[in-house]
């Protein structure tokens, strides 16, 4: 595959989002494992986030529409191992998330302090402040949190960190 | 066996969407049905490739009788009340926690790929269900007593767990299944220390001979086979 090609692969599967996260891009949520280009033939690789994310059937279509569109006969298939984990999540992800108003996940020690211990370390994307408490260990999605700042209080989810 | 587990133990859950007591153990035991549905699709596909025909994940979800479905009869336990649904996700949770330790090294690459996806939303899963034994058993007398009841009536169902069948020996010398005898000394260390911190005794009730694992089950598994099975009996072969 030339390297022009392989651009073009790549900015076209940048333009595909996770349909629950729509600012993240596949590619900075690190879902996509292989890219293989054979001519026009496309062989594309993803792993799920959390084996019943509805999400991965949905990434799955549109990444096999957009190639196909772009003129590539694609073929996507589901990996399962090695199993993802955030830290996966590119910095530049993580910057959209927190923008978007999900708190990035820490790494694993704070982020048992946080879910368990309930410690004050989870940093508000509202108003940046640590003073915010865990409401609910399961989120509007598996992979989040619920929490709530306690200064500005505006409850906001975080993305749990999986190992 | 493990995919009907997990389907069974995940429908029981789903009926508890926009059910549950607040809003919050709503969300987890969705979220959690949700994590043991996406298993078992990876169980199923993986059952349907080796089965080969015209068999799909579907198929071998939707389409069986109830002889052939393999789950333990514990997870067909209805969900009577809060502490029994946190009770039997608990019980099944410190079981399916070691249970995929062991398959993390099975020989068949599959199993071991599932499995490592699996333990980590499982671990979040005993997390969440042995907080609440905690919580309700060492809470209010009621509490106390609800989930004490829950626990009694719940216990006789564990020994199935671990009662070998011929296919799970096999799967065991062959290096694929897991060794039951292990997966108990770790269940029973952790259940001691719950109950313990729960203030809750461990149920002395003699255990019951069941055998969902080969096909045996309760009256419960009919209507959960009705609810389930109904869409694909009614409208064969229909897509979402």
């Amino acid at each position: 595959m030339t390297s022009v090609q392989n651009k073009n692969i790549d900015n076209l599967l940048r333009e595909l989002t996770d349909p629950e996260i729509p600012v993240l891009s596949i590619m900075d949520m690190g879902i996509v494992r292989e890219v293989e280009a054979n001519g026009k033939d496309l062989f594309i690789k993803i792993t799920p986030t959390y084996s019943g994310c509805p999400a991965m059937d949905t990434i799955a279509t549109d990444i096999k529409l957009k190639m196909d569109a772009a003129g590539y006969n694609t073929t996507v298939k589901l990996v399962l191992s090695p199993a993802w984990t955030t830290d996966w999540i590119t910095e530049n992800g993580r910057k959209e998330l927190e923008k978007y108003g999900i708190a990035a996940p820490l790494d694993e020690t704070s982020d048992k302090h946080a879910l368990i211990d309930g410690k004050r370390i989870v940093k508000c994307t509202n108003c940046g402040s640590t003073n915010t408490k865990m409401v609910s260990q399961f989120g509007s999605t598996a992979c989040k949190a619920l929490f709530q700042c306690e200064d500005c209080l505006e409850p906001f989810d975080y993305f749990k960190c999986l190992k | 066996m493990l995919g009907d587990n997990s389907m069974i133990l995940g429908h029981r859950l789903s009926e508890l969407c926009g059910h549950g007591p607040s809003l919050e153990t709503d969300i987890a035991l969705t979220n959690i049905s949700l994590d043991l549905f996406g298993q078992v699709r990876s169980y199923f596909q993986y059952a349907a490739e080796m089965k080969g025909g015209e068999a799909t994940e579907d198929s071998i979800a939707f389409l069986r009788f109830d002889r052939d479905y393999r789950n333990v009869i514990l997870v067909e336990q209805p969900n009577t009340d809060f502490a029994h649904v946190i009770g039997r996700q608990f019980l099944y949770d410190a079981f399916h926690l070691p249970l995929l330790e062991q398959l993390m090294k099975s020989n068949d690459e599959m199993i071991a790929a599932v499995a490592a996806k699996s333990i980590k939303e499982s671990r979040y899963h005993l997390r969440f269900s042995s907080s609440w034994v905690k919580r309700l058993g060492d809470g209010t007398e009621e509490s106390h007593n609800r989930m004490q009841a829950a626990m009694n009536h719940l216990f006789p169902f564990v020994s199935e767990l671990f009662r070998e069948t011929p296919i799970e020996k096999e799967m065991a010398t062959l290096g694929i299944g897991a060794d039951l005898k292990m997966i108990r000394e770790v269940f029973d260390e952790k259940i001691k220390a719950v109950f313990a911190e729960a203030t809750l005794e461990i149920p002395q009730n003699p255990p019951r001979q069941t055998n969902g694992k080969t096909g045996i089950h309760t009256e419960q598994m009919g209507f959960i086979l009705a609810e389930l099975q109904y869409m694909q009996r009614a409208y064969p072969n229909m897509q979402w």
